[in-house]
């Protein structure tokens, strides 16, 4: 269902201009805004501010909403589902078309098997029980990217049922504890995908390439489990990382190779569910979150103030920040479902079913796929957690940025540093320097081993840990250096010479007397700020520690500084 | 078309459309709501338009309905006529394609590599809009 409801909305064909005649027309990105469709003070809803449906307003009557979602992603495979013809983004339009893709007559389906396999361990990973048999049914209706008038799918049997997907929320104040939540996988399905349509108003035509028609799809049915837009969108994250260990699908969301449409409804806790509403067209994994809470709002909304929640599809409008109605509600759509006549049931086998004699390139065994599935992201965080002392959020976020885990075990293998103070660096320095630039890790100037270079000379004292963000940033901006040479060059090294140190120490105790009268009054914080003048008297180029070491001794009566003084951490 | 979507329908038993329009008895003795014709004249994107079309429709269903004659009482049904057969797999190699300029021969228009077809947004007019044939 590669958004078929999307173009219900817009039915149309060359048969279709006979009958033409001042017939309304509804764009597919034609947004009305959302006050302007509005009846019974919808348009009160963008200014409102914005409420979860989880924290009601004092007073109010508590809502639940409640957040189903149908995923489509598009299975990573060098040919189409049913046709030889190649799957690739961006290729110059309909250059990707076989015959049968072009729906042509005489034309027939014919399986591939990478797709049967990428569905198969995806229902794996994802919990299901896989159907040794599902059948294929032809869902139909009208648009010119359908060349056939239907698409192939899987209605009646899908290939696998009845699974489920964990996922971590992020929560607590500082949104540091992550709490897992749990989805239920309702069916993944094999279908088709459509082609492209570009509309050229201007000239008032459409423009059609079928390159990504018939490419594989997964269509993944998530149930309502979810209850706001953040959860959705990390069920989706989630999937979109176990589709990618998995390789089954790119699942890059910039390329259309995940698509999502979000089921949503509103509800008192204890009553019965609400009307739902489809929300369509949430194809950025920046606006998910965005686009569900708002319908849910508008829906809370729209029922508080007396109105009613019509069983209707919407579009989110990037531009406008709201959802709005994609096509009138007295059409109720017709896929006339029927068998594919072309396509005999899809068998399926493990090791106990498996036809002694059979071709092995014409039998799919379920138990020998189980066996192959890689390391799931849920497992890989566990490890990290485990080896590594991590805490679970910080695995997620080491997770979550493609290519970050990779760079961070580069790190860890090349590096004396403990795992902490690695997970700390690239989590906190590395990752934010690179979100600053809107930078890929691939793109980033620091090599792993450069980053773990510099720890190792921070991990033997060798600098400072702000000398260290100093090199860091020189390396960041001039490629190819060493952090060794940025050190000698900058003459960053700490400061190792001990009598200097102390000559510093007691040049600037003589210079603040108050300060030090201070100290010896008990002010302990009195010794940071000592402690910070020496630093600066050094150009951050010494050691806090061997400082207030330093301090101390000169500072305590007699020679022996007292070991409660010396126990006391200091945060200069 | 929609001669097209009643062949799908119906070609495993009656054989094809040729069996549609010449074999169909002159027991008509169906008959359609407007409604019905409104509602099938969207699905399919055609215009009935005339009481001659209508005719044939009723005539249409009216020989698909002798399905319902056969007594199938006792007979399990099947999935397809082809469910006893295996689904033969394909290896994922790219052996098709790149003939754009032949799958274009069949476009009444195109532009540069694009098929074009008419805008993507304009529905059939409403029941009350359209202008009626009588019909009983």
């Amino acid at each position: 269902m590669a958004g078929p409801m999307l173009r219900w909305c817009c039915p149309v064909g060359r048969w279709a201009l006979a009958c033409i005649d001042g017939g309304s027309r509804y764009g597919r990105g034609a947004a009305t805004g959302c006050t302007s469709s509005g009846k019974r003070g919808q348009s009160s809803v963008a200014q409102q501010p914005r409420i979860t449906a989880q924290k009601p307003r004092k007073g109010e009557h508590e809502w639940a909403a409640v957040v189903g979602l149908e995923i489509h992603a598009q299975i990573s495979s060098n040919s189409k589902l049913f046709s030889g013809s190649q799957v690739h983004f961006a290729a110059p339009p309909n250059s990707l078309v076989s015959f049968f893709d072009a729906s042509l007559p005489g034309t027939l389906p014919v399986l591939n098997r990478r797709c049967v396999e990428a569905a198969v361990m995806t229902g794996l990973a994802l919990n299901c029980r896989i159907n040794k048999k599902s059948l294929f049914d032809r869902k139909h209706y009208f648009y010119a990217d359908l060349p056939a008038g239907y698409q192939i799918t899987q209605q009646r049997l899908p290939i696998a049922v009845n699974g489920s997907m964990v996922y971590g929320v992020c929560v607590g104040k500082k949104r540091s504890q992550v709490i897992n939540k749990t989805v239920r996988v309702k069916q993944i399905q094999l279908e088709q995908d459509s082609g492209k349509s570009l509309h050229d108003d201007l000239r008032s035509q459409t423009l059609i390439d079928l390159n990504r028609a018939g490419v594989g799809l997964l269509e993944v049915v998530l149930e309502p489990d979810m209850s706001c837009g953040e959860e959705a969108a990390t069920a989706v994250r989630e999937l979109q990382l176990i589709l990618q260990a998995l390789g089954t699908s790119r699942a890059n969301m910039a390329e259309g190779q995940l698509r999502v449409d979000a089921n949503i409804s509103v509800h008192h806790p204890g009553e019965p569910l609400g009307i739902r509403t489809e929300v369509k067209n949430l194809n950025s994994a920046r606006f998910l979150a965005k686009a569900i809470d708002y319908e849910i709002q508008r829906q809370i909304n729209e029922l508080e103030n007396g109105g009613e929640i019509l069983n209707e599809t919407r579009s989110f409008d990037y531009k406008l920040g709201c959802t709005v109605p994609m096509r009138d509600k007295e059409g109720k759509q017709d896929y006339r479902f029927m068998p594919e006549p072309n396509l005999p049931p899809l068998l399926l086998y493990d090791a106990e079913s498996l036809p002694t004699a059979a071709d092995p390139q014409q039998v799919i065994n379920i138990d020998q796929i189980r066996e192959q599935l890689p390391e799931l992201p849920s497992v890989t965080r566990e490890k990290l957690v485990q080896r590594y002392g991590m805490l679970p959020e910080h695995s997620f976020a080491l997770l979550n940025e493609v290519g970050l885990l990779e760079f961070f075990q580069n790190v860890i293998k090349e590096t004396r540093a403990e795992p902490k103070k690695v997970t700390s660096w690239v989590l906190n320095t590395f990752l934010g320097f690179l979100k600053q630039q809107n930078l890929a890790v691939s793109e980033s100037p620091v090599t792993p081993s450069a980053l773990a270079e510099l720890l190792n000379l921070l991990d033997r004292k060798a600098i400072s840990s702000s000398a260290a963000k100093q090199v860091f940033e020189e390396l960041w901006r001039s490629k190819g250096k060493t952090p060794a040479q940025i050190v000698s060059e900058k003459k960053l090294e700490l400061m190792q010479d001990q009598e200097a140190l102390e000559q510093l120490c007691h040049a600037v105790m003589e210079g603040h007397p108050q300060v030090v009268t201070d100290v010896k009054k008990g002010n302990p914080r009195a010794i940071n700020k000592l402690i910070g003048l020496v630093r600066k008297a050094t150009l951050s180029r010494a050691d806090p520690t061997v400082i207030k070491e330093i301090l101390e001794k000169k500072l305590s009566p007699g020679d022996v500084s007292g070991p409660s003084a010396r126990g006391r951490t200091v945060q200069p | 078309m929609w001669a097209r979507a009643v062949w799908l329908a119906f070609r495993a038993p009656a054989g094809g459309r040729r069996g549609l329009t010449a074999k169909a008895g002159p027991q008509g003795s169906v008959r359609i709501t407007a409604e019905m014709i409104e509602h099938l004249e969207r699905l399919a994107l055609v215009d009935f338009g005339s009481q001659e079309a209508v005719a044939r429709l009723e005539k249409a269903i009216a020989f698909a309905d002798r399905l319902g004659a056969v007594d199938t009482d006792g007979v399990e049904p099947m999935e397809s006529v082809l469910e006893d057969r295996c689904l033969y797999l394909r290896s994922d190699n790219v052996i098709e394609g790149n003939c754009a300029e032949e799958v274009l021969q069949n476009s009444h228009r195109v532009v540069e590599e694009y098929f074009v077809a008419p805008p993507g947004n304009i529905s059939l007019p409403k029941l009350d809009e359209q202008e009626r044939f009588s019909h009983s």
